[in-house]
């Protein structure tokens, strides 16, 4: 079974608890200006919401790249990039629709999300259940569960 | 480690920037962020200098746990000699900027002197500069961070400035980061707008990477997160309802101060409460609160972010604050809605938002205006001198003089410089309620009579977050412990101070001593620093930070006289619910808090005391 990280904003508090997580498992250190995943805080709504990638399938970077340096881990279903075969030339940045994929001046190569491995460390992290890593074909689980629960839980109109 | 090991020294009046090694004997002595960055002030500072002079430093302090993922370690403090009290200042905040700080590589940013015209400190990393901040005098905090992120092209730099109050003089402007977040006490704020310093503007990008310990770090943190997790206060009542989850509570203790402290309860506490925040109003069917928020790395989230109602009169015509903005929490709810006898919600929210907008403390303005309303319906002062009417209950010139005081403008000239000066202007110094010139937040020290005691030793003058001894004589947190007896209170208000010294010099946030001890910090600080910490260590570093304090206020000139609390509270007995007929009892419990202390009769601590604490 693949899974996915699954975000719920409505949960997400900004505390950054999964950014500190992303950079300390990839780099060793505390630094949200390396994090893989970004909370964006809108001010005029008071939401947050977290953001990364989604791992597509028929994926943009992924067919962009002219050195075949991102490839699919067959166990997690993440698009992985290879740090020694990466050139820097950022072409798969252009093509990602979503942003999620970033050029690292310190070590002139991208980086993306990798789901860790299959163990993602921001989902460990969230305190709140924003961020959860999920059965892939299941994401809509809890959103039929709530309303599961609204419509069969009522009392009878008998 | 944990400490970067550096900070930057501005010269103001040089307009040099320079970075040296941090004091690591220093930093082992006094941990970080509070206690670290008042060690630099009183070795650098004459105690008697004039606050507002080019002489006094202030210090922006981050701790060795702040900018890791230990719960709530975003923490900073900013430190100096105070225009309101005279006394030391140290006022905590929390949001993103601390991290920031901590994250491009420093600890700790100590400025001097006075810089001849409007600046701004950027930091990137490693580059630190003085910039021209022409374009941003005059400007709110929310446009000077706007203008700021706009200006440098980088929407992630994080930013901590004053607004038109610490330009203009208010003597109690306070310094916010991220929009709401603040450091807001005893004028901080009024000592950056008199050296001319209007923002630090801060990226950093090199992360906290020295965790000595990773392993035992990171396992530490995470049993530690689970505590807040588990724990009533922290896990489901701070989160669901913020701070505000107080305001009935403490109205049944009868120790919620009303009407400038003449009355114990609030008939209205209701109607400004946390559950009124997220009740439906009658006007549009909209809550007041939209969502709580947590600052950097916090896994309790009792920040409030609410939305006015656009119609309220206060912002009829005002689009720019019908959006998303920091909500109310206790202290601001009470101070300007219970003091003043107001319950009007919207109104509370309005004053709140411009407080932060422009940069003031809500707590010594709300209680100020307080003084002034009592003035006011004694006749003392007129509708011609303030500008409107202001009985207790208004919530019009509530909202009236709060603009008045951010813009400098009117009566609202006097109301910025606190109630100590302006009730004594005016002949009645009776009516200020403040200890060394700093008004009390929201507890009454008749209901509640070991805070009393709290408010009159404050280092920092009239405040609740020395010691707040109301985890245990509400709360039952560690233990509880009768609200209305006297006894056994100068040992409690020692623990809670030395105990809070500590825990703010450690860059973490006092809310989660709800649920955590000093023992569930020295792991943490271990893992972090590499070294063996015990409990008795951190309490007896907290009490050399407490004495560290205490001695600078000695050296300014204050005395045991100031130890003191208003006659209302000591003569006056509360006139309503449990504390009925009681007064404070200050005079039976500072003998013995000197005593439990080591201090002499004068409440200066003794040579042995000195000693031991290695002072």
């Amino acid at each position: 079974m693949q899974k996915v990280l699954h975000i719920n904003a409505d949960k997400c508090t900004g505390c950054l608890q999964c950014e500190m997580a992303c950079s300390f498992e990839n780099y060793g250190i505390f630094a949200t200006a390396k994090s893989r995943i970004k909370v964006f805080d809108f001010h005029h709504t008071g939401k947050k919401v977290p953001y990364t990638c989604t791992q597509c399938d028929e994926a943009w970077c992924l067919h962009a790249c002219p050195v075949e340096a991102i490839t699919v881990d067959k166990a997690t279903g993440a698009k992985v990039v290879s740090d020694s075969t990466c050139v820097g030339c950022k072409v798969c940045t252009i093509a990602c629709p979503f942003g999620t994929i970033n050029y690292v001046q310190e070590t002139g190569k991208v980086q993306k999300c990798d789901l860790c491995g299959g163990d993602p460390a921001c989902a460990t992290a969230c305190p709140t259940g924003a961020i959860t890593f999920i059965d892939a074909n299941w994401t809509g689980l809890g959103k039929m569960e709530q309303w599961a629960n609204k419509l069969g839980n009522q009392p009878s109109a008998a | 480690m944990s400490w970067a090991g550096k900070i930057l020294r501005v010269d103001l009046s040089k307009g040099t920037v320079t970075s040296e090694p941090l004091n690591m004997d220093w930093a082992h002595a006094y941990l970080g962020s509070r206690g670290l960055g008042s060690k630099y002030l009183v070795e650098e500072v004459d105690a008697k200098v004039d606050p507002l002079s080019p002489g006094n430093k202030i210090i922006w302090a981050t701790g060795p746990l702040t900018g890791t993922m230990a719960s709530t370690g975003g923490r900073y403090t900013v430190i100096t000699k105070s225009p309101l009290t005279g006394a030391i200042a140290c006022s905590n905040s929390g949001g993103y900027w601390g991290a920031e700080l901590k994250m491009a590589g420093w600890d700790m940013v100590i400025f001097e002197g006075k810089s001849p015209k409007p600046v701004y400190l950027y930091v990137n990393d490693d580059v630190a500069e003085l910039r021209d901040a022409t374009h941003l005098w005059g400007q709110s905090v929310w446009q000077t961070e706007e203008l700021l992120k706009k200006g440098l092209q980088d929407p992630l730099v994080r930013v901590s400035s004053i607004g038109k109050a610490g330009e203009n003089g208010v003597l109690f402007a306070a310094v916010v980061n991220d929009l709401h977040r603040a450091a807001g006490r005893s004028g901080v704020g009024t000592v950056m707008g008199a050296k001319n310093l209007k923002a630090i503007a801060v990226r950093g990008t090199k992360g906290v990477g020295n965790i000595r310990d990773p392993k035992a770090f990171m396992k530490a943190i995470a049993e530690k997160k689970q505590i807040l997790k588990d724990n009533a206060v922290t896990g489901q009542g701070l989160p669901a309802y913020g701070t505000q989850v107080l305001m009935n509570v403490i109205n049944e203790v009868g120790a919620l101060p009303t009407r400038n402290h003449q009355d114990v309860q609030f008939e209205g506490a209701k109607d400004i409460s946390a559950e009124a925040m997220a009740t439906p109003r009658k006007t549009d069917g909209k809550k007041q609160l939209v969502t709580n928020q947590a600052c950097f790395g916090c896994t309790i989230a009792c920040g409030r972010i609410s939305k006015m109602d656009e119609g309220h009169f206060t912002v009829a015509n005002k689009p720019q604050y019908w959006g998303a903005s920091g909500g109310l929490e206790y202290e601001a709810a009470w101070a300007l809605g219970a003091a003043n006898g107001v319950n009007d919600l919207e109104c509370l929210q309005y004053a709140t938002m411009v407080c932060n907008e422009e940069g003031i403390d809500p707590i010594s303005f709300g209680a100020t205006v307080g003084a002034v309303m009592e003035l006011y319906e004694k006749g003392v002062l007129t509708k011609e001198q303030i500008g409107i009417e202001a009985p207790f209950g208004s919530a019009k010139a509530l909202a009236f003089l709060v603009d008045e005081t951010v813009h400098g403008r009117g009566f609202g000239k006097e109301i910025g410089q606190g109630s100590k000066r302006l009730t004594a202007k005016y002949g009645h110094p009776e009516l200020s309620m403040t200890s060394k010139g700093q008004e009390f937040p929201a507890y009454d020290g008749r209901g509640i009579q070991g805070i009393g005691l709290a408010y009159a030793t404050s280092n920092r003058g009239g405040c609740h977050l020395r010691g707040y001894t109301i985890a245990s004589e509400v709360l039952g947190i560690p233990v509880k412990t009768d609200p209305l007896a006297h006894e056994g209170k100068p040992e409690l208000v020692k623990a809670f101070q030395d105990a809070t010294a500590a825990f703010d010099s450690s860059g973490l946030c006092i809310f989660t001593t709800f649920a955590w001890g000093l023992a569930d910090l020295a792991p943490q600080l271990q893992g972090a620093i590499g070294e063996q910490y015990t409990t008795e260590e951190l309490e007896k570093i907290g009490e050399r930070i407490w004495n560290m304090e205490r001695e600078f206020n000695n050296r300014a000139g204050l005395t045991s006289k100031d130890d003191s609390l208003p006659k209302r509270l000591l003569t006056e007995p509360a006139k309503t619910g449990p504390a009925k007929g009681r007064v404070n009892e200050l005079a039976k419990m500072l003998p013995k808090y000197y005593e439990v202390r080591g201090w002499d009769k004068e409440g200066r601590p003794t040579a042995e005391t000195k000693k031991r604490l290695g002072l």
